[in-house]
């Protein structure tokens, strides 16, 4: 939280509250993102996350207060500048016409480019990378109906990473992939927002992806702001079996994150039993 | 199956050109193809030497009876697979088609209400049916895509019944009207028939100019559309995100489909299934990229719609089959194909 006051904040809501069809989902929602700054956004099922994201991007319009892009109201921008600055890659849902991989990635460009205007070379050079950072070039022209739900969800990635943004809002970006992809997409996160300084807003439900590569976590629970910070201060055994409502023992990761493991039931007893005896 | 879109393309054009042809050398009278084309060639400026020996009378049938009918299939079933295929990214469904949702309908019901209280009137020069037709296919359409939204989507299955009453409705009133408003000494049965089954027999160039700024039009409108429309089919939301004013642009996308279907309903009646056929065919031949889709589209869909109504003059000659039929014969077959190969559309 210091740390955002201190750098530029190129996402912010203030007390934003969202909801559909007169059921309010996410309350006095203030949430900032500094430039360069990777944050995840952690909480329980139904906790609103999904919602804050649809909130940010305009897709939901505020009931209460507003979001603010980069000093500005989101809602003075053209749809078009906030696809500029603004990468969002939602959770995936099938397509139903045949497009290939590499025509997917390639919309990505589309708020770059004019009605009729071709890509140019800047173009298919930003959706060549972008296959090439998540291993999606070698079936760039198979259609995209014919891919498992973990390669598609690369490709969503890919399109995110094609439209070239300073700023990225991820919802669950790894749900469907397997751990070596959820790393290699994670380690290209991070890579992206070291490197070239963007900023990113990842949702997650795992909380030990979150805890290894953000820099600082916000939990929601309820559709209501909890607490946020860096990981060893959001991720503490109460604060988890509060909002979560599970038994978990956090300790440290080998790299010195905070490590969440659940236990389970017969964890628990054999726990109690030898607490008992011994 | 994609193919290159100049490959396409010059396939189309050959196809056009020997479609029309065919259609200005066949029917009662048989003028030899060849004679048709040094005719068609010597009308041409520049080519006035040319003399293909046609006498007035085989002149008069090709240029004042099967030119005129061949151009207005042409621009009739154009508008239609371009409707069809805007639709179909409209609804994000690929059953959607203007015939199918209710539209064509629709506009037939305008279109009747124009013709019967004798709203012929001339608005800058530009015919007033085609419009009355346009303004109630549009409310149609919006009616149709209101009441079946389901949280943000459009089922299949919702989307198809909603259009079948809306056109069943709006078929009935159009056929009320046709039977009622006319002298009962001298019902004309045939006129509500050709109307309510589609048919271009017996138009003239003054068909073709009462529709063509429509089409154009609307066609040019839609092309500039090209890359939202690819974008509208990853959905809504994915679109917005994408930078789309989602709700703008599939306004003015309803509005100019509309206006296709409408301007080919007024002059021809609802001509069903080759806004459905078109857009599924073609897009498996150029994939679904609406800036090489659309102009396929249209070109394919005037083709079709010219052949079948070849087969239409000539295949019971004397008697004018309507072309309705035709369509619909290969049609439906078709549509029940498409349900049969999209249960993983929830049918």
């Amino acid at each position: 939280m210091s740390d955002a006051r201190i750098r530029d904040v190129v996402l912010e809501t203030r007390g934003l509250t969202c909801g559909y069809d007169g059921g309010v989902v996410l309350e006095g929602i203030n949430l900032r993102l500094a430039r360069g700054e990777f944050v995840g956004l952690i909480g329980p099922n139904g906790s609103g996350k999904t919602t804050l994201l649809r909130g940010l991007t305009g897709v939901l319009r505020p009931l209460e207060g507003d979001v603010v892009l980069e000093g500005r109201s989101l809602r003075s921008y053209p749809r078009r500048e906030v696809a500029r600055r603004l990468a969002v890659v939602p959770q995936m849902a099938p397509a139903p016409f045949e497009f290939t991989v590499r025509e997917i990635v390639q919309m990505g460009r589309t708020p770059h480019l004019g009605r009729l205007q071709g890509e140019r070379a800047v173009d298919r050079e930003a959706v060549r990378r972008a296959l090439e950072l998540t291993e999606t070039a070698a079936f760039a022209d198979r259609p995209a109906t014919e891919l498992s739900g973990g390669e598609l969800q690369r490709v969503v990635i890919a399109r995110g990473l094609a439209q070239e943004s300073p700023i990225m809002l991820l919802d669950e970006p790894v749900a469907f992939l397997d751990i070596n992809h959820q790393a290699q997409i994670f380690d290209l996160l991070a890579r992206l927002n070291a490197e070239e300084g963007r900023s990113i807003l990842c949702v997650s439900h795992d909380l030990n992806l979150a805890s290894e590569y953000c820099e600082r976590l916000v939990l929601l629970s309820g559709g209501r702001y909890v607490t946020d910070g860096p990981p060893e201060q959001v991720l503490t055994e109460e604060r988890i079996q509060g909002v979560y409502g599970c038994r978990v023992v956090v300790d440290q990761g080998p790299g010195g994150h905070p490590r969440v493991t659940l236990l389970s039931e017969r964890t628990q007893g054999h726990d109690a039993g030898t607490e008992a005896d011994p | 199956m994609r193919r290159r879109p100049l490959l396409v393309f010059v396939a189309l054009a050959a196809l056009l050109v020997a479609t029309m042809i065919a259609s200005l050398s066949m029917g009662a009278a048989k003028i030899p193809p060849a004679q048709v084309g040094w005719e068609i060639l010597s009308r041409l400026p520049g080519l006035s030497s040319l003399d293909p020996g046609l006498s007035q009378t085989q002149a008069t049938i090709i240029f004042e009876l099967r030119l005129p009918r061949t151009v207005l299939a042409l621009l009739v079933g154009g508008a239609l697979a371009v409707a069809g295929v805007v639709m179909q990214a409209f609804f994000q469904n690929p059953m959607a088609a203007p015939s199918i949702i209710g539209v064509s309908s629709g506009a037939a019901l305008g279109a009747t209400i124009a013709i019967m209280f004798g709203l012929q009137f001339y608005v800058m020069g530009l015919s007033a049916i085609p419009v009355v037709a346009f303004i109630s296919a549009l409310a149609v359409t919006a009616l149709v895509y209101v009441l079946s939204r389901r949280g943000g989507r459009t089922p299949v299955g919702v989307l198809l019944l909603t259009g079948i009453a809306m056109g069943s409705m709006c078929s009935a009133l159009a056929s009320l009207l046709l039977v009622t408003g006319q002298d009962p000494q001298h019902l004309d049965l045939d006129r509500v028939v050709y109307w309510m089954l589609g048919s271009v027999a017996g138009r003239s160039w003054t068909h073709v100019q009462m529709i063509l700024p429509y089409v154009v039009l609307a066609g040019a409108a839609i092309y500039l559309f090209g890359r939202d429309l690819n974008v509208l089919l990853l959905g809504d939301e994915t679109a917005h995100y994408l930078g789309l004013d989602v709700e703008r642009v599939k306004l003015l996308l309803l509005t100019f489909s509309s206006l296709l279907a409408a301007a080919a309903v007024a002059v021809s009646g609802v001509i069903g299934f080759v806004g459905l056929i078109v857009p599924h065919v073609m897009r498996i031949i150029t994939g679904p990229d609406h800036r090489v889709l659309l102009p396929a589209a249209a070109i394919a869909g005037g083709v079709l719609l010219a052949l079948a109504d070849l087969v239409a003059r000539t295949a019971a000659a004397p008697t004018e089959i309507p072309v309705g039929i035709i369509t619909s014969v290969l049609g439906a077959p078709f549509f029940l194909y498409l349900l049969h190969r999209r249960r993983e559309y929830g049918l």
